[in-house]
């Protein structure tokens, strides 16, 4: 394989490692409100697909019955998504577990199951595409032609995790967010409201599925189950990265996205698949110590 | 023996059904109950007594429904010998995957996290790879002899099944009172204290987990034999998965009977939604899936919980008279 990576031109190199970079930053953003919501809450929340393939939903519906443009409904559609993903965490997901790890891992499952399938009855299992103006138009860099919603997308999610980094930097809601997530008992002895810290946490990471889906939906297909092929990535990217690890979930994104590309170019498409699948695997098992390094 | 009594009964009831009715769609719905049964078990005795849980025991029934189907489609296996293979191939698929996550330290939701990717890692597997007929499916030719393991009635079948799950409440119950239960009970309720007084934590939940593969498994292998037809989204689909943990959570996780309580109320639910909505797609997942978030929030030890608070609510000494006669002087 090295060979054949030696053998093969920088000409189609370079457009696969871009098309990598532009692809890994959508499953970077997916990443990041999985690692959000892990560094504070410190679940792994099992409904973020589902929640992705509903703000796709959403994306695609708000496109095809109000007219609106992708991604002018993120602006319209994040905040909803935040008020949803709150609401999911204070009156679903907080009260049903009895704070027991084993539980929010069943609830958070049992969401998924619920969402998905409510997708699926509702709009059956039909893939669905938006046909819009400049969905192929492409620019050139270097010797790479980029498809255009693939770059606005690498755009978008670099502002959206500097802004995130900003909230949490320099808001008191943010700092207060970093204190919870440090040492929930000392947060709560100072006042901090903890279930609403939590849920404005969850509200953050569902918001950033609302902008990855509109991001998404211009160059990708939307069915009741198309959350999930990111969901999986953006664990491989979280444990990468390390769990709740904001500049960690935007490198690791980044990287997996590349080396989804390249392995695609040189294995065949299903393959590339597998091969996301082998890493997640292998980093869990081979470097579970960096993974425990915060919970410990 | 009198601790066996409820199984005894609970089998001998269960055993009575086709001597009642000859009625195909009764058969064919408690079949399918007695399988998720089975399957749930085998996950109840790794998550509900070692408090590992799993969200891929796909990965073992598909084993077993593969390795079945394959033996006897291309190598022209006889149905037995491939039945025993298949629970085998299950058993040590699930003591791999044991030894490699265990070994590793896994625990909670990484444990769930890994044993997905195990399960869709070979999903993909199935649906590409030749030998599992990709795409397409497995067809097992059909052969209605008991020497190809085939039955033109629902019957025998109905016995096989429930024998399987016969052996595997026997088999738990056993588990639960010997000294490797108290051991995996111990490694569920503190693991750090239990190696602290000498158990061996890491091969309790192996072993834990090649048997609760092994009753996966032979789910798996039952559902080749049964429908003569898997494809990878059947063998190793999420569905199976989800079908596993929901059974003995509903009943009561960690106790002999939950699996089969769950199965049976879960799958009635599930008729019931059928019969009220017709046959819509995703409708009875649906309710699964509220099912599944109602019980964790109102009933987390399951149906065997709320049935022991019945008892005790009933059984319970009658202590209210004494306030009572005080508020009236």
């Amino acid at each position: 394989m090295l060979v054949a990576a030696l053998m093969l031109s920088p000409t189609i190199l370079i457009p696969a490692i871009l098309n990598g970079l532009m692809t890994g930053a959508v499953y970077a953003l997916v990443a990041l409100g999985l690692t959000l919501i892990y560094g504070v809450l410190h679940i792994i929340n099992f409904a973020h697909g589902a929640l992705l393939t509903a703000a796709m939903f959403a994306a695609f519906f708000a496109n095809r019955w109000l007219g609106l443009d992708p991604y002018a409904a993120a602006f319209l559609l994040t905040p909803l998504f935040f008020c949803f993903g709150y609401a999911l965490q204070r009156f679903v997901i907080g009260p049903a577990a009895h704070g027991e790890d084993r539980n929010i891992l069943l609830v958070t499952l049992g969401l998924a199951v619920v969402i998905e399938n409510a997708l699926l009855f509702a709009f059956r299992a039909d893939t669905r595409t938006l046909d819009l103006p400049y969905g192929f138009d492409t620019i050139q860099v270097g010797p790479a032609f980029l498809a255009v919603p693939r770059v606005i997308a690498f755009v978008a999610v670099i502002a959206v995790t500097l802004v995130l980094w900003l909230i949490m930097h320099f808001t008191d809601t943010g700092k207060a967010i970093r204190a919870v997530a440090k040492e929930k008992l000392g947060a709560e002895l100072a006042g901090i409201d903890v279930a609403h810290i939590y849920a404005v946490t969850f509200g953050l990471g569902t918001a950033c599925l609302a902008v990855a889906a509109c991001l998404l939906i211009p160059s990708y297909y939307v069915n009741p189950s198309a959350g999930n092929a990111f969901v999986l990535i953006a664990f491989t990217v979280v444990v990468l990265g390390g769990m709740g690890s904001v500049a960690g979930a935007l490198v690791g994104g980044l990287f997996v996205g590349v080396v989804e590309s390249l392995s695609g170019l040189w294995l065949g498409e299903s393959l590339g698949q597998i091969g996301i699948f082998v890493m997640f695997i292998l980093v869990l098992l081979l470097r579970p110590s960096g993974l425990f390094g915060e919970r410990a | 023996m009198r601790a066996l009594l409820p199984i005894l009964v609970a089998l001998a009831l269960l055993a009575a059904v086709p001597l009642i009715t000859g009625s195909n769609v009764v058969l064919n719905f408690l079949v399918f109950v007695l399988l998720i049964a089975l399957v749930g078990q085998g996950w109840n005795l790794l998550g509900g007594y070692g408090g590992q849980y799993s969200f891929g025991h796909a990965a073992f029934f598909g084993t077993g429904a593969y390795a079945t189907a394959v033996l006897q489609v291309r190598y022209g296996l006889n149905a037995w010998p491939a039945v025993a293979l298949g629970i085998l191939a299950g058993a040590a698929l699930g003591a791999v995957i044991g030894a490699l996550v265990f070994r590793s330290g896994l625990r909670g939701s990484y444990f769930a996290l890994v044993t997905l990717a195990f399960a869709e890692v070979l999903r993909i597997v199935a649906s590409v790879a030749p030998v599992t007929g990709a795409g397409v499916g497995t067809l097992i030719k059909l052969d209605l002899r008991w020497q190809a393991l085939q039955f033109q009635s629902r019957v025998p079948f109905y016995y096989i099944i429930l024998a399987l799950v016969a052996v595997s409440l026997i088999l738990v119950h056993m588990i639960e009172r010997s000294r490797f239960g108290a051991w995996l009970v111990a490694v569920r309720e503190n693991e750090d204290a239990a190696a602290a007084l000498g158990v061996d934590a890491t091969l309790v939940k192996i072993g834990a987990m090649t048997l609760s593969a092994a009753l996966a498994a032979a789910g798996g292998c039952f559902y080749a034999q049964y429908y003569l037809f898997i494809d990878a989204g059947i063998a190793y689909g999420p569905w199976i998965s989800i079908e596993a943990l929901l059974a003995p959570i509903v009943g009561g996780v960690g106790t002999v009977f939950g699996p089969l309580l769950g199965a049976l109320v879960v799958k009635s639910l599930g008729e019931a939604t059928k019969l009220l909505a017709g046959d819509a797609p995703g409708l009875d997942l649906v309710i699964y899936g509220g099912v599944l978030v109602l019980v964790i929030a109102f009933a987390p030890r399951g149906i065997a919980g709320l049935l022991a608070d019945l008892r005790r609510l009933v059984l319970r000494p009658r202590r209210a008279e004494p306030p009572a006669e005080a508020t009236r002087a």
